[in-house]
């Protein structure tokens, strides 16, 4: 009845029951406070049920920080194992098992979670408004594609609590991830994860190629939209061409742990090989996916905070577009040791280096915006410096493993560790950092607090330098991923301990962030920002803040690109009138929830094996899916009368 | 300026067939991956049947021919909604309607043969890459023809409507696309197989 | 329902738009003219402080490394083995190319930031220059170069490095079958008649050709010190050839994931005098320990912290029944063809 559920799925050991403890508690209290100020009905109208893209945005950013917290807990459990425990007889706190799944959790939250999370939050934040448009093409699927990526948290998160997660690292290659070697509820957890936010991801490319291609503001042509924009067609296609690969991938694996297919078993005809090369020819543009908007970002903060024309427009558009071509080129540098032979071998390294150059173009792009002009160092410009400097070492050590002779000695060790997280921290998540405290103050109304954004920089920086240049050397000395435990003799704890306090350093970072955000909260009255603080260039920043529901009170052409600073700064710059008429909004709809909820349910059911609970949940879903595409009562009308009084109290009339 | 653009239905059928053909770009992807891992398990039959033991091409063939006429009558039921016909449109959505159950059901007792001989999924990567790639399919037409089944609904109750004309449009691009891959799928795993 | 308001109102209402747009922008102005950033707290690190914060750090880290890595064995900088060191110079000659880039960055980067700030009102400041034909040529034309003769560089140097390609030497060959199981390495000596557990010996100036498989989760077999690292799966054989330049004991691990002991996965790789390797092997030739079908399964049994065991090889077609455990007749063929096209092709 219940599948192969059964007690004995809860956790065993004190450090997971502490997690599923503490989040269950948090979980609580947060149910708790709604429910005390009575607050259920407005975060259902209001927030859960938006189709709003500037509120889907938000939640998304919620997601992700939430997951970043556990990532960041993960990493700490990892460098904590290995600065003290390690050369222990592995009667530590942390099992070899639990170590494993700590690390593969660590790797899918942190990719899966945190940075599509935090992508998706900003594109659907910031994009519709830098195209002048009023939403996305499909709102509804929008949603949708939110509660997707909610589903496959919350089967993450209960993983904890219910059954095990994946030992088999973040990608989970077979045979190790078949039923012959993990016979357990892991790996499926980690499929349906995946496979459900996953499609989350594919259509929310869809949305946002459609909406570029269809709902730019009139007169902005391909050639006059913000760069950023055009990160996010490079980033959008990948996602669109990428992900089916992902999809049919998780597929086959999830039906050969279920239904017993050999696609990739070892025996039976089953290739483990064919995965490695279907993983990657996802895994290698999912890389490029997350950063993309990252480029798109700086190229937008380093301008503004130039204050001079980004550098270069036309060479940055073909930069990103010959990087989106090319990610697709080079998959198979991820396992130069498989045995493929020295001309595919030498072949993708040529072109995995190729991909510098266009990226290295980029770079010196946003330099020379620098150069000649007046350079604010405020926070988001730091987060830029910080940029350069760490993904520049992490390109260089790329580069370093493009060359396959070189990559046989340093392939799945910290040195390849080491140069990933300097590419992705560096890349995405200070990327991610720069556009929060950059584009704060438009949707709050207050700046983050400089100080604190500061500081908090510094310790991220200075703690992602302590934390991983000692990897590289560790590397070097032979030390290898995802161990556990290692002998005390070959002196790496030293330098395991040195990272740790890296780590430290990072998560001081992270409370100065939280601190930042708190504070800045709390005296957002001296904080106040105009609707425009930091003298923008692009659309988003002419609108009111708080933003009116409909973003544009009107939809007058553009005929500029960085139309907005023309407007501000051109002499003689005639503003073509936006005549104001009634405006259609979405509806809220609870469909999204409902699609989210019972695709839980069917990922949990798989998993399980509770084979009735699966299939009654796929059929709802299919007539949630019919009555979504029935409904006939989708928008609200706002008239005339309300847009101009909006406007007015926005706007202010001083 | 004229009327909002939000408001009208051209934009609606632009913005409607640009994401939807979006989604066949992916869809196609997601095929060709199949395709590809096909291919390459082909050989790998694991001591049980290779692909020219057990692929009839007349069955083939059948299911071919059923499955071009669908898509021949799905056309003239586009073209019935042209000419804003309703007595016609249904009837070839109808006609499509049978011919996509006729093929199904041949490629449903084509599986339950198989399974029956002991040639499932379980033998060898081979048989699971088949039956893998020809079910995907199969799983499409299916939702294409609940899809019909609903859009038929509507028509009773409601008539032609702008939104039923753009849905219609977006069906019979589907509807094509999976002719299309079935067309690969009669070249690559039928055809060849046969040979082989 | 459309509402159409009259043509006088629509112009009212675009024109209170447009004014609001300007007060509000003139506000905007003003503000920033007042120097609105006195609202937040003064930054605490000028320049000067973050250069000295810098340069100390560095310094720091420096003298930390040192004294953390003396007397270390850094393997990949210390190769044994001409593989390794071959790989060793690949290393730095790219590292060298890469810094022709990489220093001018951080340069331009500081440089910048410094001379460009906002309070140095005396340097030019060219608000509208958005492009520089000659300078796109050259940060486009210079990386090119770069990685053109990298890339030139990488060809020769993969086919150099292939590990399928045999090393050629006076002195014959020692082939070596290697085995990767749950949680530790099985080495057959088909030629001596002898198998090994977690050390593998083999006499200095040899060339080694290992042939690899695995009766476990894919793995890779990896002797820092001298060189390449060849992935270990089941029901294939990967080739690598590597020879040790002096007498020495090195070490060895597992760097791909397969499973709970994977950490536990340590080797010795122990290169001795030619005499003293004959001298090793006769002594097996006495043990007690036999390795036969039976003794294999056994020992590939899963478990952890596996204590180094000699054998007398008494299955000597162990390997190749190893790698016949997961194939069938088909994807035999295939993989005997493609391992044939590997070999053909150097």
């Amino acid at each position: 009845m219940w599948g192969r559920l059964s007690l004995d799925a809860l956790p065993h050991d004190m450090i997971t029951i502490g997690g599923v403890v503490g989040g269950g508690l948090a979980l609580l209290a947060g149910i708790a406070a709604i429910t005390y100020f009575k607050k259920w009905r407005w975060l259902w109208t209001n927030w859960l049920t938006s189709l709003d893209p500037k509120k889907i945005g938000v939640m998304y950013l919620v997601v992700a920080t939430a997951m970043l917290l556990r990532g960041l807990a993960d990493a700490a459990m990892m460098r904590a194992q290995q600065a003290v425990f390690a050369t222990g007889d592995g009667s530590g706190p942390i099992s070899a098992d639990m170590f494993q799944q700590v690390f593969s959790a660590h790797g899918t939250i942190m990719i899966f979670f945190v940075a599509m999370g935090a992508i998706f939050g900003i594109l659907n934040l910031i994009l519709p408004l830098q195209l002048g448009a009023r939403d996305v093409a499909f709102p509804l699927l929008n949603s949708i594609s939110f509660w997707l990526l909610v589903a496959g948290m919350v089967l993450m998160n209960v993983s904890l609590a219910v059954g095990e997660f994946s030992t088999a690292g973040w990608l989970a290659y077979p045979p190790l991830s078949e039923l012959q070697y993990s016979p357990g509820t892991g790996v499926d957890y980690w499929i349906w994860s995946l496979q459900i936010a996953g499609i989350g991801s594919l259509l929310s490319g869809i949305n946002f190629l459609a909406t570029i291609f269809t709902m730019r503001r009139a007169g902005m042509t391909l050639m006059k939209m913000p760069v950023f924009a055009w990160s996010v067609v490079g980033s959008m296609l990948l996602v669109a061409f990428a992900f089916p690969i992902l999809t049919a991938t998780l597929s086959m694996l999830s039906l050969d742990r279920t239904i017993g297919t050999h696609f990739f078993t070892s025996d039976m005809g089953g290739n483990p090989m064919m995965y490695v090369n279907l993983i990657w020819a996802w895994g290698h543009p999912e890389v490029y996916i997350l950063v993309l908007p990252a480029f798109g970002i700086f190229s937008e903060i380093v301008p503004v905070f130039s204050k001079k024309r980004l550098f270069g427009y036309t060479s940055m558009v073909w930069a990103l577009m010959a990087i989106t071509v090319l990610s697709f080129t080079v998959w198979l540098h991820h396992f130069f040791t498989m045995g493929s032979g020295a001309n595919v071998n030498a072949f993708f390294g040529i072109m995995t280096m190729v991909i510098a150059i266009p990226t290295g173009v980029k770079i010196f792009n946003w330099l020379f915006t620098m150069y000649r002009g007046r350079v604010k160092l405020a926070t988001p410009m730091l987060w830029f410096m910080g940029f350069v400097v760490t993904f520049t070492i992490g390109g260089l050590t790329g580069v370093l493993m493009a060359v396959p002779g070189i990559d046989y000695q340093v392939h799945n060790s910290l040195f390849l560790v080491a140069h990933f997280h300097n590419v992705i921290i560096g890349g995405v998540v200070f990327g991610f950092f720069a556009g929060l405290a950059y584009w704060w103050p438009k949707f709050t109304g207050f700046y983050l607090h400089e100080g604190l954004g500061k500081a908090a920089f510094w310790c991220w920086l200075i703690g992602f330098l302590v934390a991983f240049l000692p990897l590289y050397v560790l590397g070097f000395m032979g030390a290898v991923r995802r161990l556990d435990s290692y002998d005390a003799s070959l002196g790496w704890q030293g330098l395991f301990i040195v990272a740790a306090v890296g780590m430290m350093i990072i998560l001081l970072g992270v409370l100065f962030q939280i601190t930042q955000v708190g504070y800045s909260i709390w005296k957002r009255k001296e904080l106040r920002a105009s609707s425009d603080p930091w003298d923008g260039r692009t659309f988003e920043w002419s609108t009111s803040t708080p933003i009116a529901e409909y973003n544009f009170a009107s939809l007058a052409p553009v005929m500029y690109r960085d139309d907005f600073w023309e407007q501000k700064h051109r002499s003689r710059y005639t503003k073509p009138v936006g005549l104001i008429e009634p405006i259609r909004v979405p509806k809220n709809t609870g469909i999204g929830v409902g699609i989210g909820l019972i695709s839980a349910v069917v990922g949990f059911a798989i998993i399980w094996h509770i084979w009735w609970l699966a299939l009654a949940a796929v059929i709802g879903g299919i007539v949630l899916v019919i009555t979504a595409t029935l409904r006939e009562d989708t928008e609200r009308i706002i008239g005339v009368d309300e847009i101009v009084a909006t406007e007015k109290r926005l706007r202010g009339t001083k | 300026m004229s009327k909002p653009r939000l408001l009208d239905q051209k934009f609606l059928d632009y913005k409607t067939s640009t994401g939807f053909w979006l989604y066949l770009m992916t869809d196609c992807v997601l095929f060709g991956t199949l395709f590809a891992s096909y291919i390459v398990l082909h050989p790998a039959t694991a001591g049980g049947p290779t692909s020219s033991e057990i692929f009839s091409l007349p069955m083939a063939l059948t299911e071919t021919i059923i499955l071009l006429t669908s898509s021949f009558t799905c056309g003239l039921a586009l073209l019935a909604l042209r000419q804003n016909s309703l007595r016609q449109l249904i009837i070839w959505l109808g006609a499509t309607y049978i011919l996509g159950v006729s093929f199904l059901t041949i490629e449903l007792s084509e599986f339950a043969a198989l399974v029956g001989d002991g040639h499932s999924w379980q033998q060898s990567a081979f048989l699971s890459g088949f039956f893998t790639l020809v079910g995907t399919h199969g799983l499409h037409i299916f939702v294409g023809l609940l899809w019909l089944l609903v859009m038929v609904a509507v028509l009773f109750k409601k008539g032609i409507t702008p939104k039923l004309k753009r849905q219609l449009g977006l069906f019979g691009l589907f509807w094509h696309f999976l002719d299309l891959v079935w067309v690969f799928i009669f070249t690559v795993v039928y055809l060849m197989g046969a040979a082989s | 329902m459309l509402i159409q308001p009259s043509v006088k109102s629509q112009v009212l209402y675009s024109t209170f738009a447009v004014t609001s747009d300007i007060v509000d922008l003139q506000r905007d102005l003003y503000d920033k003219r007042k120097g609105n950033m006195k609202k937040s707290v003064k930054p605490f690190f000028s320049p000067w402080r973050i250069i000295f914060l810098v340069v100390s750090i560095i310094v720091i880290a420096c003298l930390g490394t040192f004294l953390l890595l003396d007397g270390k064995n850094i393997a990949v900088l210390n190769p044994q083995g001409i593989i390794a060191s071959k790989e060793k110079d690949l290393m730095i000659f790219t590292l060298m190319l890469g810094m022709i880039v990489i220093i001018p960055v951080f340069i331009m980067l500081f440089a910048f930031a410094w001379k460009y700030r906002e309070g140095n009102t005396k340097a030019k400041y060219t608000p509208e220059a958005d492009g520089n034909r000659l300078i796109e040529i050259t940060w486009w034309a210079i990386p090119l170069i770069i990685i053109g003769i990298l890339s030139v560089v990488t060809w020769v140097s993969t086919h150099d490095l292939d590990p399928y390609k045999k090393l050629t030497s006076d002195t014959k060959a020692l082939t070596i079958r290697v085995v990767a199981l749950q949680w530790k390495w099985l080495f057959i000596y088909p030629d001596q008649g002898i198998a090994t557990v977690n050390e593998v010996r083999f006499p200095e100036d040899t060339p080694v050709n290992f042939e690899i498989t695995a009766d476990a989760p894919m793995s890779a077999f990896w002797i820092p010190n001298l060189g390449t690292q060849t992935y270990a799966m089941n029901g294939m054989t990967s080739k690598l050839s590597l020879e040790a330049d002096n007498v020495g004991e090195y070490r060895g691990s597992n760097t791909n994931i397969s499973g709970e002991g994977y950490a536990e996965m340590d080797l010795k790789a122990i290169a001795t005098t030619r005499h003293d390797f004959d001298l090793w092997v006769k002594n097996i030739a006495g043990s007690s320990s036999h390795l036969d079908w039976a003794a294999y399964e056994e020992l590939a049994q899963p478990n952890k912290k596996q204590p180094v065991v000699y054998y007398m090889l008494h299955e000597p077609d162990l390997y190749a029944m190893i790698q016949h455990k997961y194939m069938d007749d088909q994807t035999m063929n295939t993989q005997n063809s493609d391992t044939m096209n590997h070999e053909g092709m150097n």
